[in-house]
């Protein structure tokens, strides 16, 4: 599995990094939409993207309009990672095509959680 | 740390009131369910407010909530909810046609997660003209109070809620979620000790008891376990722990339902294939591209 984490904190990258390595996901990391862009055009197929949504250059709402708008990336999961908690904002990620939504501060178990939810990684085998 | 003393002292009343167990091994969890509860009563440390609660009792129900609170999610492991939807939700449809109600018990409900999951998802399965009462029960006032206010910290909120389900249920009120009238309407509340008898209650056809009984002991697992089965209906089911589940009783059969275990009374039959209410899938989850 691999995640593409987009973000402009750097302290935030390392955080998702080792959060979603501890599930079994290498990663690779951009500063903003475009940088992530340039890594999907590069060939770079990730099974996920957790997308910030403030950053410089382009946002991570313009990177989700933009991925879900290219046919080449249909089976690309996304999910936004981003301190905007507002209900309009995350209606408008969803409605845009982002498939989860979490809202900073997070636990690394509510990023495990939520890709369960979404099938990424597997939950408990019972006893 | 806490002493030994202050520790037994404390491992005795929960286990005398909620017959619950806390074995050493365990005293940096009572430390730091406690600290906040002395500072706030004013005292320098555990032991010293330990050392009240013989002489107060208001106190020591506020100890004993602490103790007893568990971390939960929405929606928690999965399995159980879509054992809901996919396996029992089918046959009681048929079997309550004439009724066309349902009442499902969330036992240790604690902040009420279980209970509002359960009703996001008949609020999206059940036909038209059905109803559904979940009734939530707890060992702690104050996460009874917590269900009954339906407000949740942003934290809570990422803990495994769907954001669809988060815009279609909840509304934002200042820094915290709160839950849907609608949903809210569906559960009640009431406070219930497992290991007591229980009081006069409903017979429901769906009972949540998860991840309650690790904290008791083996004759107090199996007789809590017999006393839900009076409380449960003939055709009805029962979804326990994930590492609960191996736990035999004379009064229960279980079968796997999917990615789960799921007990049902001795003599209810066993469950027709797989399929989803009213003929329709309910996904737990958004749906990947």
């Amino acid at each position: 599995m691999h995640a593409l984490i987009i973000d402009d904190s750097r302290t935030m990258r390392r955080i998702l990094r080792r959060t979603v390595a501890d599930l079994g996901f290498d990663a690779t990391e951009a500063e903003h939409g475009q940088e992530a862009l340039d890594h999907l055009e590069d060939g770079l197929v990730p099974d996920i993207c957790l997308i910030d949504w403030n950053m410089p250059v382009m946002d991570g709402y313009t990177f989700v309009t933009k991925v879900r708008a290219d046919e080449r990336w249909r089976g690309v999961t996304l999910m936004m990672v981003t301190t905007e908690s507002e209900h309009g904002r995350i209606v408008k990620a969803l409605a845009a095509g982002a498939h989860e939504y979490v809202i900073k501060p997070f636990t690394p178990d509510a990023i495990a959680e939520k890709l369960e939810l979404l099938g990424l990684v597997p939950g408990e085998v019972p006893a | 740390m806490i002493s030994e003393s202050s520790f037994g002292y404390v491992a005795d009343l929960l286990r005398r009131e909620t017959a619950m167990l806390c074995e050493p091994g365990k005293e940096y969890l009572v430390e730091a369910r406690l600290l906040p509860l002395a500072r706030a009563a004013g005292q320098p440390d555990v032991d010293s407010y330990v050392a009240r609660l013989p002489l107060d009792a208001a106190e020591r129900d506020r100890a004993i909530d602490a103790l007893t609170i568990n971390e939960t999610s929405w929606f928690r492991d999965l399995a159980p909810y879509q054992a809901f939807t996919d396996h029992m939700l089918p046959p009681l449809l048929e079997a309550r046609a004439a009724t066309r109600h349902l009442d499902i018990w969330s036992a240790a409900c604690s902040s009420g997660q279980e209970a509002y999951s359960l009703a996001m998802l008949l609020q999206e399965s059940l036909p038209d003209g059905w109803t559904a009462r979940i009734h939530a029960t707890d060992v702690s006032t104050s996460m009874l109070e917590r269900v009954r206010a339906g407000r949740y910290s942003q934290v809570e909120m990422n803990r495994g809620m769907p954001a669809q389900r988060l815009v279609t249920w909840f509304t934002r009120v200042g820094s915290e979620w709160e839950v849907s009238p609608q949903l809210r309407s569906m559960v009640t509340t009431s406070h219930l000790n497992l290991a007591a008898p229980f009081p006069p209650m409903a017979t429901f056809d769906v009972v949540f008891l998860r991840n309650v009984l690790i904290y008791f002991d083996m004759d107090t697992k199996r007789d809590i376990l017999r006393r839900v089965s009076t409380r449960t209906a003939r055709d009805g089911f029962l979804l326990l722990g994930t590492s609960e589940s191996s736990l035999v009783v004379d009064e229960w059969t279980r079968e796997q339902a999917g990615r789960t275990w799921i007990h049902r009374p001795h003599g209810a039959g066993t469950l027709a294939p797989s399929r989803s209410a009213a003929g329709t899938a309910v996904p737990l989850a958004s749906t990947g591209a």
